[in-house]
Order: structure tokens, then sequence, then C-alpha cells
């Protein structure tokens, strides 16, 4: 699986939406389905899924899709989105 | 200052003579601030102080206005989110208005803060409460918004109760073994942390064992007060059932949220650089010169930009114990809270005070 598939399916998994919502324009508390608790199942999810363990820092900065793609590049350089 | 300078400030290290004109001048401008982007509390102070803004002195609001009033400095359509919390003196809740600046502000300062309690690194964490408390996504109870709050601090996020508030022993045992080389981080509140976890271990005679962990609660002592549970007992108890444990409760409201005050291991709530906390006096709610003496809690902060909630007059009693020399070490005010003002004090108080 590609990296893009894995984490689009981290974001449907975890946030309980529709693969179609996945996108660009997908934003932390815009999404009612992105609410803090979902955030955290999030977290939890891309940590086992690309086996990282994000800063408290960045748990808060991940924000949305993009910031999502961004801050787990910081965490693994050979991953690319 | 603008924020991005604000937050590089260390937690506990200036003193008054560092802390106090910058503070003071940050706050000054902040109530201007509000004075001119809320209409709310423009309404109010222009009641109070004949239609302008006192020069030399910030009023503060009482903290139940929040309760009556959605006040905001902000356009409805820059509303990010509204945080609520259920008063234990009404049915009224308060309704905090946050924009996504506001919001962000308020958990990168609380991370902060914590940082300083917990390290930098996020710890195996025990909450002492049932998983069904979060669950409800679209209706957060005051309970599970403060276990929200303090998860991103932790990992392996296992709950030690089930729903019906018994000890899941089962999750608590393979959690403490699982994590047995670590430190933990334990959160959970008072009462609860008491009552069900506490308690319920010494009376079936268990020993927990922990060798290393930090335990954070809040909540307030209103429920231990009454059973004379005082902090002293509630820390020796709990070091007996779970083991070599740093307690630290903490008090915050949902007003300032973010600006919290934790307690040190002299026993004493800290004053974070971003607030700061004045007594006043019950009879005529002038500000207490003295440290040592009992009175009305007033928390200022610099956090709230879309709501006016920079200076509150709370409905809790304390005392302020001194200022850059506690014993452990912190610089800043320091102080305890002895409890809540009595509901018919409360209605002697105005609804604003300067
Ligand atoms: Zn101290």
């Amino acid at each position: 699986m590609t990296a893009i598939t894995i984490l689009v399916d981290a974001f449907v998994t975890a946030l309980e939406v529709p693969r179609s919502e996945v996108n660009e324009s997908l934003e932390y508390n815009s999404h009612k389905q992105w609410d803090s608790t979902a955030h955290m199942i999030l977290i939890a999810q891309l940590e086992n899924d690309f086996e990282v363990m994000f800063d408290i820092d960045d748990i808060i900065d991940m924000s949305s899709f993009t910031k999502a793609k961004e801050i787990l590049t910081k965490y693994n350089e050979s991953i690319s989105f | 200052m603008n924020w991005e300078q604000l937050i590089t400030l260390p937690v506990y290290q200036l003193n008054q003579a560092e802390k106090m004109p910058l503070f003071n001048q940050q706050l000054v401008e902040l109530a201007h601030y509000h004075y001119q982007h809320s209409e709310n509390y423009r309404d109010i102070i222009d009641f109070l102080y004949q239609g302008k803004l006192p020069e030399d002195e910030v009023p503060a609001l009482a903290v139940r206005l929040f309760k009556h009033h959605l006040l905001k400095s902000i356009s409805t359509e820059d509303i990010f989110r509204i945080t609520t919390s259920s008063g234990t003196t009404s049915q009224q809740v308060s309704q905090i208005v946050l924009d996504k600046e506001n919001a962000l502000r308020q958990q990168k300062v609380l991370a902060t803060i914590m940082k300083q309690w917990l390290g930098g690194k996020r710890l195996p964490m025990l909450i002492i409460d049932h998983p069904k408390v979060i669950k409800n996504k679209f209706s957060y109870s005051a309970r599970g918004v403060g276990i929200q709050g303090m998860s991103l601090f932790g990992y392996d996020h296992t709950y030690a109760l089930n729903e019906d508030m018994s000890i899941n022993i089962g999750a608590v045992s393979q959690f403490i073994d699982k994590h047995k080389d670590q430190k933990i981080f334990i959160f959970g509140f008072t009462f609860i942390v008491w009552q069900y976890f506490i308690q319920k271990l010494k009376e079936k005679n268990t020993q927990l064992g922990i060798a290393d962990a930090v335990l954070l609660h809040s909540g307030g002592w209103k429920k231990l007060q009454d059973k004379a549970v005082s902090n002293q007992t509630f820390k020796s108890q709990l070091n007996t059932v779970l083991g070599n444990v740093k307690v630290h409760n903490f008090y915050g409201m949902v007003e300032q949220t973010g600006t919290v005050y934790v307690e040190c291991e002299a026993s004493y709530l800290h004053c974070p650089i971003w607030s700061d906390v004045i007594i006043r006096k019950k009879s005529n709610l002038a500000e207490e010169e003295k440290n040592g003496i009992e009175g009305i809690i007033q928390v200022n902060s610099l956090l709230p930009t879309s709501y006016p909630g920079h200076a509150l007059l709370t409905e809790d009693l304390g005392i302020i114990i001194g200022e850059d020399n506690c014993q452990c070490g912190k610089k800043g005010k320091y102080f305890q809270v002895n409890g809540r003002l009595a509901k018919a004090e409360m209605r002697g108080c105005s609804d604003t005070q300067s």
C-alpha cells in the first residue's frame, strides 16, 4: 500500500467518514466528525500505521489532512505523499 | 509583546519585579482590546464606570456572568467552538466563546505548563474514569472535556473503571505490568480518584506497587472536605495503595482554560507566567494587601482574546501564601484554595468589581 492510501484509510477509520470526504479541505473541528475525541483516536491510528510517536506539540498542530502529511514526513523522511 | 513571544516565557522563573510590570501592561492592553471589540463588555463597563474603562485598573467580571450571557469579543462567523461547563452551584452552564486562535492558544499554554510537571515526552496514561464518559461525541460532560484535554499528554490510554464505577482490575494490572519500566501518567477527578479508586483498592487490601508515576487530579475538594479528607490524607493513602506516585492537584476553570494552577511538592498552587491571582476581602471586595489572609479569589489571565474573560472574580475562597519564595524553588505567587463561597455570600457580590 502506498503511504497516501494508508493515510486516507487511517482518517476513514478514525473519523468514521467516507473516503470522499478525506481530502485537502478536511480540517479539525470544521468537519463535525473530527472533534477532540476523534482527534486522539486519529493520533493513535496514525502512530500505529506509520510506526511513529508524535510529540505533544505536533498533536496540537495536526489541524488538517494537509498538516498531517507535513508532520508525518517530519518523523519519517522516507514517507512521501 | 505578541503571543509568539509570550508563549516562550519561562513558566515559573520570573520574580515579581520581572513579571508584574510586563503582566500588568499586557492585561491593561487586553482590557482595552475587549472594551473595543466586545459590545457586551463595553456595555457592562460603561454602565459601571460612567462610559469609560478605568485608566489604572482592570475591572473583574463575576465568573457567573458567563452563565447568564454569551459574552464575546469576536463576530459570530469567527466562532470556532463554544465550551461549556456545568457549575456546581447552579444548573446554569458557563458558555465560553472561542475562535480558532484562542482555542489553539489554550491548548498550547496548557501543554507548556503540563510539560513542567510531566516532562516533555508523552507517557503511558491511566485514566481514573470509565470510557463511556467521552463516548457521546456531541454532548461532552465537563468530565469528558477534562479527560480529552489531558489525553494528549499520554498514549496507550487505559480506563481504570467500568461503567458502573467499579475498578476494571484486569485492565489496570495489565497496564501497570506492561509499563512497569517506565514512568506512567495517571489522571482523574479528585473525588473519583478518592472514592472509586483509592478507597476501593484499600477495601480490597490491594496494593498496586507502581514504581514511578505522576498523578494529576482536579475538580475541587468540596466532596472530600465534607468527608473530612485532607490533602495530606489523600496523598498518604494514595501512596499506600498505588506505590511511588507523585501527586499534584490542579486548580483551573473553563472560563480560563489553559492557565491552570498546579500544586507543587510543598502542596501549594503556583501561578504560571501568563496568569495572576488576587485575593479580595469578602466584606467589601477590596484587594487584600497582605498574604496569608483568606478571601475571594480573582484570576487574571492573558489568554482570553475571543471573550472578555481576562479578569474574573471566582466563587472560590483562598489564601495567597507568598510570592517568589516557595520552598520548591518556583518563582511567582503561590496560594491555596480553601473552598467555595457560601451561596448567601455570593448574592452579596455585585457582578463586577475592580
Ligand atoms: Zn512551590
